[in-house]
């Protein structure tokens, strides 16, 4: 690496003269500090600005008129009536929202629980295959779903025919993808987290009789807590936003079958039917609400959102 | 003392193997059967008819157009969303006016990774309908409302967007980068953060400007996870389906005007679902599933360098 030449030479020439002059204070770049400070606090802001306006755009819109969203980008709304939110929830928000909610509660239990599972076996027990099985999760979590899209979509098509509680446009068939196709990434990510967690404390509870179930439920989950959360919120964000499953695997069987639309995709339904309904401020304000609940979940938890989301990818 | 270890593992991997094979494996292995096939996708009716649907694969046009246009994301996306990530996580570590410490971040730095980072956490359905929002091509567009107003365009003739044949692929590069940004800013700013603060502190005694700084401590350091950067935002890149399909005009899945912004997993659902082609998406499937296999593979050996240990 050049910078060590760089470092060895340098000092020698500087040490006699300048550097025991120099308080602590005063050390920094040879550059200075202003023009560029300025200059990127400049970037960062104009940044800032171009994520920050855009979302209060969306949300002031939600108050707007159709007439003033079609005018001017810069109007202002004359009036801040709730109207619009209460006409995107009757339209199908608050159902889609009970829809993703009760998905979610199931996958995200099944995720957690057989990819801790899973992982937990494959990390801390030796056996034959155990590395196949492995590498088989890791490889799921590299190509895009949708090139396993059409076979999966006839598979949970034939799953219907066993019971219609697991077919196309069923809770518990949506429930299993998600959660199957979480597995990789979450296996992957525990996987080297229980590596690293000492063999210790499992040692001693095996001593004492402990069953190997136990010891998992009751040692070796407590002790993997904070790797399950970071994996947890990864899932959470993941599933919420997720559009090409519910896409392919939720559309409304027939007339009479229920409209089980998870929030992102009943959000696009939404955004063609008020395309020609014209209803801007409803879908604005539609899409206020979707947003709300994860800006709430990500300020109060963005620390070990970025955490996690970032380390997952580290790993 | 000692429990009987292998009815446990198998109680333990028996429903997530089997859960994973059949929704994750099975699917993948299948649409490398079905791309020999010409299999509608209605019927369970199908002939195999061995490689014909890749000989046709390659002498489709809009195939080829589209393959073209996922090369353009692959190159340009991940260029620019690391050099601007590079530049921000940079700045917000690095670049600040030194106080007492000798090195540290921009006033403010926390903030703006809470900022930075919140459009990851959107739906993409949320970004479509924002950005088509944005995007409109009459004067309630946002971009277009800013940009007559600052006099940079005639309001008579509003820039078209998405509707730009020339246009409306940038403009999806544009709501990708704008999403992505924050997440690659956090995950380098992670690493800078652990390189220790000698070395920089050690460079700026000997001299080093900022931009000496960038290129010959923080670079080299960082490398391993601007590799792995890379790679995701090639996957990225080669997916990029969800945005194009809903954002783009086009009758079914976007991709116009007139295939100009079309990419290739539009027009295999396009194939698999409006056309009923189901084989031939499949075909397509597995012609996306060795580009990103090359990719992955390519990019991690080529690009390898010593790890420096610190």
């Amino acid at each position: 690496m050049s910078t060590n030449t760089d470092a060895a030479t340098v000092p020698a020439q500087r040490s006699g003269s300048d550097a025991p002059r120099k308080p602590a204070r005063e050390q920094r770049f040879a550059d200075g500090g202003g023009i560029l400070n300025v200059f990127s606090h400049g970037f960062l802001a104009l940044w800032a600005l171009m994520i920050i306006v855009p979302l209060i755009w969306i949300v002031l819109g939600s108050f707007k008129t159709n007439a003033q969203i079609g005018g001017s980008a810069w109007s202002w709304p004359s009036h801040w009536h709730l109207d619009a939110f209460s006409r995107a929830w009757t339209k199908g928000i608050g159902g889609f929202f009970a829809n993703t909610v009760i998905v979610l509660a199931g996958s995200l239990t099944l995720t957690m629980l057989l990819g801790a599972m899973a992982a937990y076996v494959l990390a801390r027990y030796e056996f034959r295959g155990n590395r196949t099985i492995y590498y088989f999760f890791v490889a799921g979590a590299m190509f895009p779903v949708y090139l396993a899209l059409v076979p999966l979509f006839f598979m949970v098509k034939n799953l219907g025919q066993i019971s219609p509680l697991l077919g196309l446009n069923s809770y518990l068939g949506l429930i299993l993808v998600y959660t199957a196709y979480s597995l990789p990434f979450t296996v992957f990510f525990l996987y080297s987290f229980f590596r690293s967690l000492p063999t210790a404390v499992h040692e001693a509870a095996m001593i004492d009789g402990c069953s190997h179930t136990r010891a998992f439920f009751q040692v070796m989950v407590p002790m993997a807590k904070s790797g399950l959360i970071s994996v947890f919120i990864f899932n959470v964000l993941g599933q919420w936003n997720q559009y090409l499953l519910p896409v392919t695997l939720m559309q409304q069987q027939s007339g009479t079958d229920p409209d089980r639309s998870m929030l992102a995709q009943g959000l696009m339904n939404l955004a063609v039917q008020s395309g020609y309904a014209s209803d801007f401020p409803g879908l604005f304000a539609g899409m206020t609400i979707a947003m709300l609940p994860v800006l709430v979940v990500y300020l109060s938890f963005q620390k070990q959102v970025q955490a996690g989301l970032t380390s997952a990818t580290l790993k | 003392m000692r429990h009987r270890k292998y009815p446990f593992i198998v109680g333990f991997l028996f429903l997530p193997v089997l859960l994973y094979v059949a929704l994750v494996i099975w699917p993948y292995l299948q649409t490398f059967g079905y791309s020999m096939t010409d299999w509608s996708g209605a019927s369970q009716q199908m002939n195999f008819i061995g490689l014909r649907n890749y000989t046709k694969l390659f002498g489709d046009s809009t195939f080829l157009l589209a393959l073209q246009h996922n090369l353009l994301l692959l190159l340009v996306l991940p260029l620019v969303t690391i050099l601007l990530a590079l530049f921000f996580a940079f700045m917000l570590n690095v670049g600040g006016r030194s106080g007492t410490g000798g090195v540290q971040g921009v006033r403010g730095a926390a903030f703006y990774k809470v900022v930075f980072f919140f459009p990851q956490v959107l739906s993409v359905a949320i970004l479509s309908v924002l950005f088509q929002g944005v995007y409109r091509t009459d004067q309630g567009g946002l971009l277009n409302g800013v940009l007559v107003k600052l006099g940079l365009e005639d309001a008579n003739h509003p820039w078209q967007w998405l509707a730009d044949p020339d246009l409306g692929l940038w403009c999806v590069v544009g709501v990708l980068v704008w999403s992505g940004v924050g997440f690659y800013l956090v995950l380098f700013s992670a690493a800078m953060q652990n390189v220790p603060k000698d070395i920089y502190e050690a460079a700026l005694l000997d001299g080093a400007g900022r931009a000496q700084t960038f290129f010959k401590i923080t670079l080299p350091l960082l490398w391993e996870t601007v590799q792995t950067a890379w790679v995701y935002l090639a996957i990225a890149a080669m997916d990029a389906f969800a945005l194009v399909s809903t954002m783009t005009p086009g009758a079914y899945y976007g991709g116009g005007p007139d295939h100009h912004s079309e990419i290739m997993a539009t027009l295999l659902m396009r194939n698999f679902i409006t056309y009923g082609k189901a084989g031939y998406a499949c075909a397509m499937g597995v012609v996306i599933f060795f580009i990103t296999l090359v990719l992955s593979v390519v990019s991690l050996r080529v690009t390898r360098r010593e790890k420096i240990e610190f």
